[in-house]
């Protein structure tokens, strides 16, 4: 992560040492991250759509069959299942960690040294894998040995992950405790970079805090509430390993997102034609959404205040 | 300025490189350990040594390398090599590696669906001449092992290892508490379950996350009901099978048996892989748990008293009053299978060969094997359980395999993986009384033959 000195621009090649600033080298810095796209995202996706239109069971030939995975996976009842599922989850979490990170980075902004303390504790959840997490609530959360069994607080003794609208509350929540951190670090950065100026010419007209939050720090916090909502909405279609360490997307097919039903369809039933279906209606989700986003917020460039610094 | 300029793009690279540098890396070593020899894993390809794949649970990890080990050091001249592989990791990483022409020379498994998957790909070679020139070898093995492993009347593996039935586990101290006895018919259960409620213990613990915990309850409801006929219907493909009146009859009792509350609360949370059905039970949360023969053993390990103070009672499934099934019957694991690649070269097969005949289940690992207190699949094995403490358990199993008219095998494992996902599927919401017995047929009638 250190920044690399440039001491001899004499030793490197001249590209290198104009600082990618020539028009002539920049196509080529683009080079690595544009093979590891075509070889790790278009190729495969290529290979998927390929695939959803083909019958294969993971072990013998594959046969074209044109739409009939399409059409099986279009009539099942699970599809619209699934989809509703991404969608609630989706929806609850952007709405349980926006305003919660919002709030938690603007706090974190202060340049006070108790809050920078606090900053590297809410750090935590962020360090850890998705599976440890999901497996450490499920034995927080257990109903006979859990939390609430051994403090004996009648409260915490629930069916959390085996009544269905419980269990998607607890996705809900183990998803925002770890994901809020992150979108707070971008909220504390986005409020770092709003002038102070703006402030201090709000408070000589006696603004008070809440009419300076809802006033300056909200509306310039629009371009990084737009990019953190794309990654929340993004992220969320592709949520599996939490889910699928904690409710396996039971009970039944409650917790049952598109990622967990494309699995449980390719890897345990064997069906890689409709799962490749399923995957393909997972990236034309992602892009629609990802495209709705950005249409919401970056057209009108004009509409910004103030440049971003 | 420039600088900045640098750490910027620095920074770019570095998360555009370190994920997919993760990925690479990931894709590489997907962790598995050798035991034995080192070298190259490739399976397939050529060289004296066969290749072996594995799981790698103790106590059986360690009976299936020394297995190996005798073998190799009888046989230097063509080795097998083995690798381990944990459950999940095996099952999805075999399957790969026969889908991609990669398997190892030995295939471990099942059997049932998944064997059959392999047959009809053309990936497993068929065993039947192998096993007429060696009938002794044949006639070791108890026959009901090898049901899973034939398929359309041709034997594709060998079974090995041990016998796994269901049985029906209880807590003595719970049932001197209420002052009642084990349940000999089902209406019994149906008494029990209230009078276990009242004194705040929990009838039965079920670890329902995992579903195929619920599904073992299904399996003896239609066994018991009206015998192996109703399921085996399914298996051949017969239309609409499971609209057979017994199966609406055996549904319609399980949900009452939901309804009735006589499973500990919150089962559909609590999975069956990390043992906490088993422990509900020796904990004393829970009176009884029908649960596969294996938890013998991890429940004599992890409960305390439990099992050495004989605390643990066990019984073979009740009959059910006016079921025509016999309730000697059981249902479970009738044997673990063994087939060969037919990728994997001629020597290869031969040394395959070679080690079924000789070493995967001579005398030394039926030894083996009930030390880690299993009862191995060969005939006459019960000489070897006097000395063992767990001899009575032992033998208790064994009586149920030589009694069974049927060893049925479990369903997951003997419908294909595709009828076994949607089967798991409405099991669970069957369970969670989401769906009606009506439905559950329509819906499993509708995958029949697939």
């Amino acid at each position: 992560m250190s920044v690399i000195p440039l001491p001899s621009g004499r030793n490197v090649p001249p590209a290198a040492s104009s600082g990618g600033r020539g028009a002539s080298a920049l196509p080529w810095l683009a080079v690595p991250a544009l093979a590891f796209f075509v070889g790790f995202g278009v190729i495969p996706l290529i290979g998927v759509l390929l695939l959803s239109f083909t019958s294969w069971d993971g072990l013998g030939d594959i046969s074209v069959t044109g739409f009939d995975s399409w059409r099986a996976v279009l009539a099942d009842p699970g599809l619209p299942h699934a989809l509703w599922v991404t969608f609630l989850v989706m929806a609850l979490s952007w709405l349980v960690q926006t305003p919660a990170s919002i709030l938690i980075g603007v706090f974190l902004a202060g340049q006070q040294r108790y809050r920078a303390v606090l900053a590297v504790l809410y750090f935590i959840p962020l360090l850890l894998s998705s599976a440890a997490i999901a497996i450490t609530y499920k034995a927080l959360l257990d109903p006979n040995f859990g939390l609430g069994a051994g403090l004996e607080i009648d409260l915490l003794v629930q069916d959390w992950l085996g009544e269905p609208a419980l269990a998607i509350g607890v996705v809900i929540f183990v998803v925002s405790w770890q994901f809020i951190p992150f979108h707070s670090l971008l909220y504390q950065g986005g409020v770092r970079q709003i002038p102070r100026s703006m402030f201090e010419a709000a408070e000589l007209d006696g603004a008070g805090r809440v009419r300076k939050f809802f006033s300056i720090t909200l509306p310039q916090l629009k371009y990084t509430i737009i990019t953190s909502s794309t990654l929340m909405v993004v992220g969320s279609l592709t949520f599996f390993d939490l889910i699928y360490v904690l409710t396996a997307g039971g009970p039944g097919d409650a917790t049952r997102v598109l990622a967990i039903d494309m699995y449980k369809r390719g890897f345990q039933a064997n069906l890689m034609g409709p799962a490749s279906a399923i995957a393909c209606i997972l990236v034309l989700v992602g892009l629609v959404l990802a495209l709705l986003l950005r249409r919401l917020g970056g057209r009108d460039a004009s509409a910004s205040q103030l440049e971003g610094a | 300025m420039e600088t900045r300029a640098t750490s910027r793009r620095t920074f770019l690279s570095l998360s555009m490189g370190v994920p997919l540098g993760a990925a690479l890396a990931a894709c590489g070593s997907s962790g598995p350990t050798k035991p034995g020899t080192a070298a190259s894993t490739g399976g397939g390809g050529g060289g004296s040594s066969a290749t072996y794949w594995y799981l790698s649970t103790q106590p059986q990890e360690g009976v299936r390398t020394r297995t190996m080990e005798r073998f190799n050091k009888a046989n230097p001249n063509g080795t097998i090599e083995g690798t381990t592989f944990q459950n999940d990791a095996f099952k999805t990483k075999i399957k790969t590696a026969i889908g991609a022409g990669q398997a190892p020379t030995l295939i471990w498994g099942w059997g049932g669906g998944t064997l059959r998957s392999y047959v009809q790909a053309g990936q497993v070679d068929d065993l039947t001449p192998f096993f007429e020139q060696n009938q002794q070898l044949k006639d070791r093995l108890f026959p009901s092992s090898f049901g899973a492993a034939t398929i359309d009347g041709k034997i594709y593996a060998m079974p090995c290892e041990t016998m796994q039935p269901i049985v029906l586990y209880y807590d003595k101290r719970a049932f001197e508490k209420i002052g009642a006895q084990p349940p000999q018919t089902w209406g019994d259960i149906m008494d029990l379950v209230p009078k276990f409620n009242a004194k705040g213990i929990a009838p039965f613990s079920l670890g329902g996350q995992s579903r195929w915990t619920n599904m073992m309850w299904l399996e003896f409801l239609f066994d018991r009901i009206a015998g192996p006929e109703v399921f085996q219907a399914v298996f051949d493909g017969e239309k609409d099978a499971w609209s057979h009146p017994a199966a609406l009859d055996a549904l319609t009792k399980m949900q009452e048996l939901i309804k009735a509350n006589g499973f500990i609360k919150g089962f559909s949370s609590i999975t069956a892989d990390s043992n906490a059905d088993q422990a509900l039970l020796y904990t004393g949360k829970a009176a009884m748990m029908l649960h596969g023969g294996w938890t013998y053993g991890s429940m004599k390990t992890d409960g305390g008293d439990f099992v050495p103070g004989g605390n643990l009672g066990y019984m073979n499934f009740p009959p059910i009053d006016g079921g025509k099934g016999d309730p000697g019957n059981t249902v479970g694991n009738p044997g673990q299978y063994m087939s060969i690649s037919s990728k994997a070269t001629p020597e290869q097969k031969e040394i395959a060969k070679k080690f079924f005949a000789t070493e995967l289940v001579s005398d030394e690992s039926v030894k083996d094997w009930v030390g880690t207190g299993a009862v191995p699949i060969v005939k006459g094995a019960d000489s070897a359980f006097a000395s063992s403490p767990d001899a009575e358990f032992l033998n208790f199993v064994y009586g149920i395999a030589v009694n069974a008219k049927s060893f049925a095998q479990s369903w997951d494992q003997a419908l294909s993986p595709t009828a076994a996902e949607v089967l798991l599927d409405n099991i669970s919401k069957l369970f969670q009384l989401s769906i009606s017995p009506q439905q559950f047929t329509s819906n499993m009638n509708a995958v029949i033959g697939k």
